[in-house]
Formats: C-alpha cells, structure tokens, sequence
C-alpha cells in the first residue's frame, strides 16, 4: 500500500498513460508505454472518474451514490486499488 | 475451419528506410526502400485512419529513422485526433531541441530510443556515426526533462554483451522508466551478420545474469524487458503474437506485411495501400491468410498442444533456415530442421567476422 495516499489525494494519470474506450471490440483498456492492458470492470468504474481534479475520497463518493454501497467498504477497495496501481505507474497521486 | 479473423491491435508504421546510421543488425531489408518510392503525407494520414476504423490501438512510428520524415508531427497529430496511442522508435540522432518541442506539442505519448552500446567508441563503431552517442545522450536527457515517458532500447550482440550492467545502470541515470535489453534477431542485415554478431552460450548466460540482478536492484523503478535470441531456446516466439492475428507493419512504400520481414517470403503477392484497403488486405490477401491460425500447419505443429500458443514460430526464421516457410520453426526441438540451428551455434567462428553494414547499393538512393 502506497503510504501517504489520503483521501484528500488529488488522482492522476502518470503521463503517457489513460483510459480509453475500445469501440471495436467494446471494451475499455489502459494504454500505456509499451503495453495496453484491460482493467476489470470494478477498476474502469474508478478510472473512469479520474480526472486530475477529483480526489481519492471524492472518488469513493462518487461511486458509494452510484452502487448504493457504504463508503467504509468501497473506500478500502478503491484505496488498495489505486495504490496497486501507482506501483504499477499508471496513476500518481 | 475457417480461422476467426481478429482485428489488429497495433501498427508498425515505417514511414523511412532513409536513416543516418548503419547498424549491422538492423532488420530492415537488404533491399531498401529509396526515397522516391515513399508513400505521401496523405498516403500515410489515409492509413492512419483505415487502421483507427479497423480496432488498432496503437501506431509505432518507425523507419528507418522516422525523424528524416519533416512530416512526422503532422502524422503523430492525426494519430492523436483519432484516440491512437502513439510511439517514436529513433536513433535520438535527429531528436533535439528544435525538432522535440514539435513531437511534444503534436501530442506523441511515449518514446523509444535505440543504443548501439554504452560504450562510445563502440556504440559509434557498430552504427557507423561519429557523434551520434553525444546526441543519443542529448536526447535521453530531453525527453526525461520533459517527463514524457522514455524507454531505451539496447541491442545485445557479440561485442556489447559484457556491458549490459554498465547499460542497466546508465539508464536509470537517464531517467528511463523501462529499458529494453534486446539481443539481436536474426532478420534481414541482422542475419547477414549473423557470424559477426552472436553471442555465445556463456554470453548469453551473462547477460541473463544481469539483467535478474537488475531487476532485483531496481525494482519498482525500472522495467526491464528482457528478449533473449531464440537460436538458444528450445521453443519458438510467438511470432507477431501469430501470423494476421494483431499486428500490421507497413513499409515505406506502403507494402502491408505480417511482420517487418515478411518481404523474403517467396512466391506470393505483397498487397499495398496504394492499390487496396487495409480492412480488404487483412482480411482476405493471400499474404495475411497464407499463415493465420493453424490450417497451414504441417506436422508436428498441427498435432502439438503448443501450435496455438506459439504459432509455430516464425515464418521468415523457417524460410531462412530451414529454405521453407511453410516449415516448423527451426529453433523448435521438435522440428525437423532443429539441426540446422545446432550447426549455426556449434560453427560459430572464434574471430568475429568484419560487420557487412547496412547501406543502399545505389548511392544515389541514401542522400536525403
Ligand atoms: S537499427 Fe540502426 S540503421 Fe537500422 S533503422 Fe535503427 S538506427 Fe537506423
Ligand atoms: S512443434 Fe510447432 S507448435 Fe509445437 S512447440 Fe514446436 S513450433 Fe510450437
């Protein structure tokens, strides 16, 4: 877990990397250098509100009203998520 | 059975065979593409955009060295404006602080910069350049102040092998997020200096070696890729991910191919963009569904749990050493030329022959 990632943390793309919409073959997927990978459909939902002006918590917001879920449980799922992600330099916070 | 026709995720632009360099292992063709024959900014926007509409996600602009094309900002701005991620291959000899802001504002999402060595007397030896290392240098450092993501590429071969920890360390310093460290592949100028170029077993080992070292001592701040030549393995390289499955390479003059040595390939027309749509060439042209899937087989690919895994290996690597094509890829152990691959190895000469380096016959053809 990436220490220091608060749910003040503002969430970016690390440059050279996003989300995009495969039209295609329907589907989002991550490109990044040298490798475009598919996140899980929980993961697009979080990615998906990564702008570069929301932060972790109003991430977890956002999605707690969209699933009807309670913010302790999805806040630890999106911040272990967002952390794995750092470490794989696709998000930097 | 028919094979089911998957669209193609990636695209290897070789907007240039033109390159200031002359590296021996280049895996240009022999014959290369003089300028003349070049396809035209529309010709390659026109591309850009039958590749968008047919599912490719990413465009690897190449050559050559695809800086020598001035319109090279203008197409990296159109691959932008249709959502391609978009990738440089370059020597860095022309990347500088003219030219990079202009890659830069056209939006290029990442770069991929090639050394010969980090040794520069050797580095300047082996690309037949004097000062390109300074300005190899030059450009790493431009693109890391700038934060765009750089991987280096670094090709392994006889006389650079012992220096792969030097190359490891000196690209973290260079402010690279990933580096490749890539042994040789036996294609075009690369296989006419086969002699010259091939490591030994215990080379190999080595370099194996440091980059497992590296790995550990740079974990979390340095991807490495690793590729390793497959004359020493057992099993073939899935080839281009199988042949018309993913991967479209088009070359300078718009010839579409397979891989980016499907030219040696005998005995069969090479579509072009100049005379058909990319979506019918894919689909339909004897070329792309002369090898795709598994019908082509021959025994003991069609019969082996492998075959769609690794695709049977490569099919310009059978023709070269096998005189076939249609052959099991040699470097297999089950295949039955894997002779020919032992004998290339066990020949080896003590003495590396003088490199054979790549140029154009006619003189005429290289200036530009
Ligand atoms: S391998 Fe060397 S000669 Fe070939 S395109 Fe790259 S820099 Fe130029
Ligand atoms: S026999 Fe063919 S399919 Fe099987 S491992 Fe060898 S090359 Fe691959």
């Amino acid at each position: 877990m990436i220490t220091g990632l608060t749910g003040d943390s503002v969430i970016r793309f690390a440059r050279g990397v996003r989300l995009q919409h495969d039209r295609v073959r329907e589907r989002w997927i991550i490109q990044a250098p040298e490798r475009a990978f598919i996140p899980d459909p929980v993961a697009a939902e979080v990615l998906k509100l990564v702008d570069g002006t929301r932060t972790l918590g109003q991430i977890v917001a956002e999605l707690a009203t969209r699933f009807a879920a309670p913010v302790d449980v999805i806040g630890r799922d999106v911040h272990v998520m967002v952390s794995d992600l750092i470490t794989r330099q696709v998000l930097v916070a | 059975m028919t094979e089911t026709i998957l669209s193609p995720m990636s695209l290897l632009a070789e907007l240039t065979h033109r390159c200031p360099l002359q590296c021996p292992y280049c895996s240009n063709p022999l014959a290369l593409e003089p300028r003349r024959n070049e396809l035209s900014t529309q010709e390659w926007i026109s591309v850009l955009d039958q590749a968008a509409e047919m599912g490719v996600l990413q465009v690897h602009f190449s050559g050559g060295e695809p800086m020598s094309r001035p319109d090279l900002p203008d197409l990296i701005r159109h691959a932008v404006g249709l959502g391609l991620y978009t990738n440089l291959i370059t020597s860095g000899v022309l990347l500088n602080e003219k030219t990079f802001p202009m890659l830069v504002e056209a939006g290029l999402d990442h770069v991929q910069l090639s050394f010969q060595d980090i040794d520069t007397a050797n580095a300047e030896h082996v690309g037949g350049m004097k000062g390109a290392q300074a300005r190899k240098l030059e450009a790493a450092r431009l693109v890391a102040a700038d934060g765009m993501p750089l991987t280096l590429n670094f090709v392994i071969y006889r006389e650079n092998a012992a220096r792969v920890p030097q190359m490891l360390d000196a690209a973290v310093e260079m402010g690279a997020r990933r580096v490749e460290i890539a042994h040789t592949q036996y294609y075009g100028w690369g296989l006419a200096n086969r002699e010259a170029l091939m490591p030994t077993a215990q080379q190999l080992e080595q370099t194996t070696q440091a980059v497992e070292a590296a790995r550990e001592k740079y974990a979390g701040r340095l991807t490495i890729d690793y590729v390793t030549p497959d004359y020493y393995a057992d099993r073939p390289k899935p080839c281009m991910g199988g042949w018309g499955r993913r991967f479209i390479n088009i070359s300078p003059s718009g010839r579409v191919l397979p891989c980016h040595a499907a030219e040696t390939i005998p005995n069969v027309a090479f579509p072009d963009v100049r005379h058909d749509t990319l979506a019918h060439i894919w689909r339909d042209s004897p070329l792309f569904t002369m090898f795709r899937g598994t019908d082509w087989m021959p025994q003991p690919c069609r019969s082996c749990d492998q075959r769609e895994k690794d695709w049977g290996g490569c099919r310009c690597q059978a023709l070269a050493l096998a005189g076939d094509a249609r052959a099991t890829d040699p470097v297999c152990s089950r295949a039955p030329d894997h002779e020919r691959v032992v004998r290339v190895l066990e020949t080896l000469p003590a003495e590396p022959p003088p490199f054979r380096y790549r140029r154009y016959v006619r003189a005429t053809d290289e200036v530009g």
